[in-house]
């Protein structure tokens, strides 16, 4: 099971974090700090696990992020690099060659593909163009809502001059 | 106007927010927000809720407190619409966990969004529950899960099938009614919900032995064969990874076929010819296959034996560990771990890759190699390998160090073929890492040392070379003076040369020089220094030309702000001064430590050690043991530390400490120890506490003293290890006498006891549902200070008392000493008793009369009472 799901850029800054398992918001914090102190600091050629208090901890780098997922011992870290190399190509199919700057301003949006993707810590869907489609579906359940909003608004602006 | 775009936007505050240059303007920009947030809470803002829910979510992320937005949440979860429900369910997952009470409220909003008839306002509640759900709420909503494991649309089934993952280990009572649901997902087409399925399905097989029978009699057809059906599909685009069909799928398929072929022969037969497909033909030139392969050498190792397919994964883990790829070696160092059990043999063909390993730049592959050499390990091994770790030792980083040394210690304590070859390799260890070296394996080093008596000679020639060219390391610097102290004639002499070592010639002054510079270097602790202050004194008996010499570096220290070296020096030098004549008894020889009470209490107390040997520096190396409630008769005797630490700390230090401080006293046990040889590692333990520092006497304005049955030697310890400012009288004979004499003031001035005072009544003094305690009183002529009492303790209760100790406690005024008890075993019923004789001095005779503050142990069928009580009914004018 994956207990957590880190997104830390290079110079530090979390980008995304999802726990599946319970951490207070004390730990929470002292998780990023020491994991990304671990990952950061590692050289190019090493191997993408550390192990950490117990757990292993699968990281990998994309561009100028550091995508990490803390699993059990006895979990198949090869896969979980499949699962973030899975994760990677949905937001980069969504946003279009996906940037850090893309996760920045549009982090709810990465968090929705996330959920559709992560349930309960195990893998829900393994084929990309379905996790497109359902988000894709929600998105426009979204707009067709602003669209509604944003009429009935108008209505009202005009009855009320 | 349009809701969405007025105020400021989410982007708008995050741009601000990256604008910071420093954080105190971040903070400034956050409050701001969080100002503006709170006000629109207040005014219950419908139309911003959404865009503030996401501002608090980024606030969240950047680590600033964001509960007053949780309400929120709830709030936008119960509106209608899904843009609001969405980013409600989303703020749910990220400003709360499963334990804040707030997230009960939700439950009922769960509940009704699970039947809601839009199937992504279902698909949102599902997720928020699959991540967050807590016990209660999975019970609360576990028969809606349930029902939507057969739900149309299969986005929604495979999502409950996850969320079922969690109910089930929340409350794992309720795995029974998802049995079915659960296998009937086992034979859908749609990839998602196969996934979901299969997870489930091994996740309850986890937590129920009834699922498992379950999948393995109705469902292992059909998962062989869709996982032949995979292997062997054509391409297919949606789910291809590096031209393998879902390796995700593969991998789950294989994990819950080796869950059920677990201890199940005819199980595992029909998994064998799939998992030899998968073991040859998945593509090994990418990380997917090698994910595939990794996960089927584990089904095949795990599940019951077929040899020839064990020799397969066998091979395939060789592959492995001669990649170039890290990742891939690291799986394989991992799964060698685990294939040892299997197939010993085997792994040990591929030692040498796994030495090389350990020495790999790569932190991660190192520990996990290390981890593995460690059990590879046995007799016929042991030698190449240690050799080979050792040389490792000197060149490799310094955080990895304390790991392998404290590996390489354990496998050289395990596996020595004989003493020399264990204290040479703890030598070098020592000399190469001895800051890593754990406390209790030096102290079990020098137990070792101490057991051989034909290598004593040899040990301390090779600890000084060692010494000389470093004294770097704290722990040979302690192994090494504990070691000259002991043995420094053996060192001057080359007595028991051994025909492997050259001789040296080291004088009686090298030796003393050796001590003086351990007890001089700038980073030695006041363990080493305490260490070497006995070892000086030691040498001081064993090298009478360098007395002098010896006394002088001893003397340096009297000024010592730390009490514990202060109170050594002065003793010491008093002991080199005054009392030659005792000298070399006191300074004998250390008996043999006993290996078997060592480990014993290694064994039995490894955290307790741990924690006491890691401890501040100021953890003083006597005989400060604290008292152990249960623990054996080593420890009873501290009476001093009884009243303030009854913790039951039987802690495996106590004995590693007496090692340090048991150099001054053990040769004082012998003289001693013919008195009572049974007492005689009681003795030597009181004796330790010569040092103790006055930390452990000065709380009590009255000093708790007691003493034990026949063992005369110990009351004149107890005697010894008062501070100087108590004087004792003492009334013990010969030997013991001439102890008190080691220390000036101590002397023993007391009449003899005589038993024709004038007479007084006897008093009922205590008295208790089990026990009875009578004083008799009198005088010895010519002092009416003083006062004799004899104690009578009776048994009222129908068990016998087994370790029955008196102790007792007196006001400043008065001055107690107890004389060992007749017994430490008190008849039932009354049928016997225990008699000890008690002496108080009245400093203040006529003015105030006696009180007396008491303490019983004793073990009632091994178990330990304690009575206490305070007796204030002395005859007057005593």
């Amino acid at each position: 099971m994956i207990h957590f799901v880190l997104l830390i850029s290079r110079q530090g800054k979390v980008r995304l974090t999802k726990w599946y398992s319970p951490y207070s918001q004390k730990e929470r914090t002292k998780v990023i700090r020491e994991l990304s102190g671990v990952m950061l600091t590692r050289g190019p050629k090493l191997c993408n696990f550390v192990e950490w208090r117990g757990y292993k901890v699968v990281y990998k780098r994309y561009a100028s992020l550091y995508f990490c997922m803390c699993i059990d011992q006895d979990d198949n870290e090869l896969e979980i690099l499949e699962i973030i190399h899975h994760f990677v190509e949905i937001l980069d199919r969504y946003f279009g060659s996906v940037c850090e700057l893309d996760l920045i301003f549009n982090f709810h949006k990465a968090y929705y593909i996330l959920d559709e993707i992560l349930i309960a810590g195990e893998l829900q869907e393994s084929s990309k163009k379905t996790v497109a489609r359902l988000i894709a579906a929600q998105d426009s359940l979204v707009e067709t809502a602003k669209e509604q909003a944003s009429s009935i608004s108008n209505i009202i602006a005009q009855a009320t001059k | 106007m349009n809701p969405f775009s007025s105020g400021t936007r989410l982007r708008d505050m995050i741009r601000s927010i990256r604008a910071c240059k420093t954080a105190a303007e971040e903070r400034a920009v956050v409050r701001k927000e969080c100002a503006a947030i709170r006000a629109a809470i207040n005014e219950n803002d419908h139309d911003y809720r959404h865009r503030n829910l996401a501002k608090l979510m980024f606030i969240h992320m950047l680590g600033y407190p964001t509960h007053f937005g949780q309400m929120e949440c709830l709030k936008s979860i119960a509106s209608s619409g899904f843009p609001e429900k969405r980013i409600g369910y989303l703020g749910l997952m990220l400003l709360l966990d499963e334990r804040q009470e707030v997230l009960m409220l939700v439950t009922n909003s769960l509940k009704q969004d699970l039947n809601h008839t839009n199937q992504y306002i279902v698909g949102l509640a599902l997720c928020a529950l699959g991540n967050i759900c807590s016990a209660e709420m999975a019970r609360d909503l576990a028969p809606e899960v349930e029902r939507l494991m057969q739900f149309r649309d299969p986005n929604i089934r495979k999502k409950a099938a996850l969320c079922s993952i969690r109910i089930i280990k929340k409350v794992p009572d309720l795995a029974e009614n998802f049995i079915n649901p659960a296998a009937a997902l086992l034979k859908e087409k749609h990839h998602g919900v196969l996934i979901t399925g299969i997870q489930l399905c091994t996740d309850l097989c986890k937590v129920s032995t009834e699922a498992l029978e379950y999948f393995r009699k109705k469902c292992l057809e059909g998962l062989v064969k869709t996982l032949r059906d995979l292997v062997n599909s054509p391409y297919a685009p949606e789910y291809d990874i590096a031209g393998i069909t879902d390796p995700f799928l593969h991998i789950r398929l294989l994990k819950l076929l080796r869950v059920l072929g677990q201890g199940d022969e005819d199980a595992s037969d029909c998994m064998n010819d799939i998992l030899a497909q998968v073991a040859t033909k998945t593509e090994s030139n990418k990380n997917a296959g090698n994910a595939i392969l990794y996960e089927c050498v584990e089904t095949i190792m795990s599940i019951e034996d077929n040899g020839g397919l064990r020799v397969l994964a066998i091979n395939i883990l060789g592959r492995f560990l001669s990649n170039r790829d890290n990742n891939i070696r690291y799986v394989a160092l991992n799964m060698l771990m685990k294939a040892i059990t299997v197939d010993a043999q085997a792994v040990q063909r591929h030692r040498a890759t796994i030495l090389e390993c350990v020495k790999d730049s790569d932190a991660s592959i190192r520990k996990r190699a290390l981890e593995l050499v460690y059990v590879l390990v046995n007799e016929t091994n042991v030698k190449p390998l240690i050799k080979e770790l050792i040389d490792y030792l000197e060149i490799s980083d310094q955080e990895f160090k304390a790991d392998l040394t404290a590996k390489i210690c354990s496998i050289v304590e395990k596996f020595s073929p004989n003493k020399i070859w264990y204290i040479d390799q703890m030598l070098k260890v020592l000399t190469e890492a001895g800051n890593f070296v754990k406390d209790e394996v030096w102290h079990a080093l020098i137990v070792v040392i101490s057991n051989a008596s034909d290598l004593h000679g040899y040990t301390v020639r090779a600890l000084y070379r060692a010494f000389q060219t470093s004294t770097e390391q704290e722990s040979l610097v302690r192994v090494a003076v504990w070691c000259i102290g002991e043995y420094g004639d053996m060192l001057v002499n080359n007595v028991g040369m051994l025909n492997i070592e050259d001789p040296i010639t080291v004088t009686d002054s090298d030796a003393v020089d050796a001590v003086e510079v351990a007890i001089k270097r700038d980073c030695t602790d006041l363990t080493t220094k305490a260490m070497a202050m006995i070892a000086l004194l030691k040498l001081s008996s064993r090298f009478p030309s360098c007395s002098e010499r010896i006394r002088d570096i001893i003397l340096q220290h009297k000024g010592n702000l730390v009490l514990e070296l202060q109170q050594r020096s002065i003793e010491f030098n008093s002991i080199i001064e005054k009392h030659q004549n005792i000298r070399s008894a006191l300074v004998e020889r250390m008996p043999v430590l006993d290996e078997a009470t060592f480990s014993g209490r290694r064994a039995g107390s490894l955290p307790a050690t741990l924690s006491t040997s890691n401890g501040t520096s100021l953890n003083l190396p006597n005989g400060v043991a604290k008292p152990a409630a249960a623990a054996a008769p080593l420890v009873d005797l501290l009476d001093l530390n009884s009243d303030d630490a009854p913790a039951p700390s039987s802690s495996g230090g106590d004995f590693l400490q007496d090692l340090l401080g048991v150099d001054l006293s053990s040769a004082s046990v012998q003289p001693v120890a013919s008195h009572a040889p049974k007492a005689g590692t009681d003795v030597l333990l009181d004796l330790l506490s010569i040092g103790t520092p006055a930390q452990s006497n000065s709380s009590p304005p009255d000093i708790l003293s007691s003493s034990k049955d026949n063992k005369l030697p110990v009351s004149t310890s107890d005697g010894l290890s008062r501070p100087p400012s108590q004087p004792v009288h003492t009334t013990s004979s010969g030997g013991a006498a001439s102890m008190m004499d080691l220390l000036d003031g101590f002397v023993s001035n007391s009449p003899k006891p005589e038993e024709n005072g004038p007479a007084y009544p006897s008093v009922v003094a205590y008295e208790s549902s089990s026990l009875t305690l009578t004083f008799s009183f009198s005088k010895p002529p010519g002092n009416p200070q003083t006062t004799m009492i004899q104690a009578t303790f009776t048994n009222l209760s129908p068990n016998v008392f087994t370790d029955f100790i008196f102790q007792a406690a007196v006001p400043k005024f008065l001055q107690l000493h107890l004389d060992p008890a007749s017994g430490n075993t008190l008849p039932a019923s009354g049928s016997g008793s225990i008699t000890q004789n008690l002496r108080v001095t009245n400093s203040q005779h006529g003015k105030k009369s006696l009180v007396m503050r008491i303490r019983i142990a004793y073990k009632l069928n091994n178990k330990d009472m304690l009575e206490e009580g305070q007796i204030n009914n002395f005859p007057r004018d005593l």
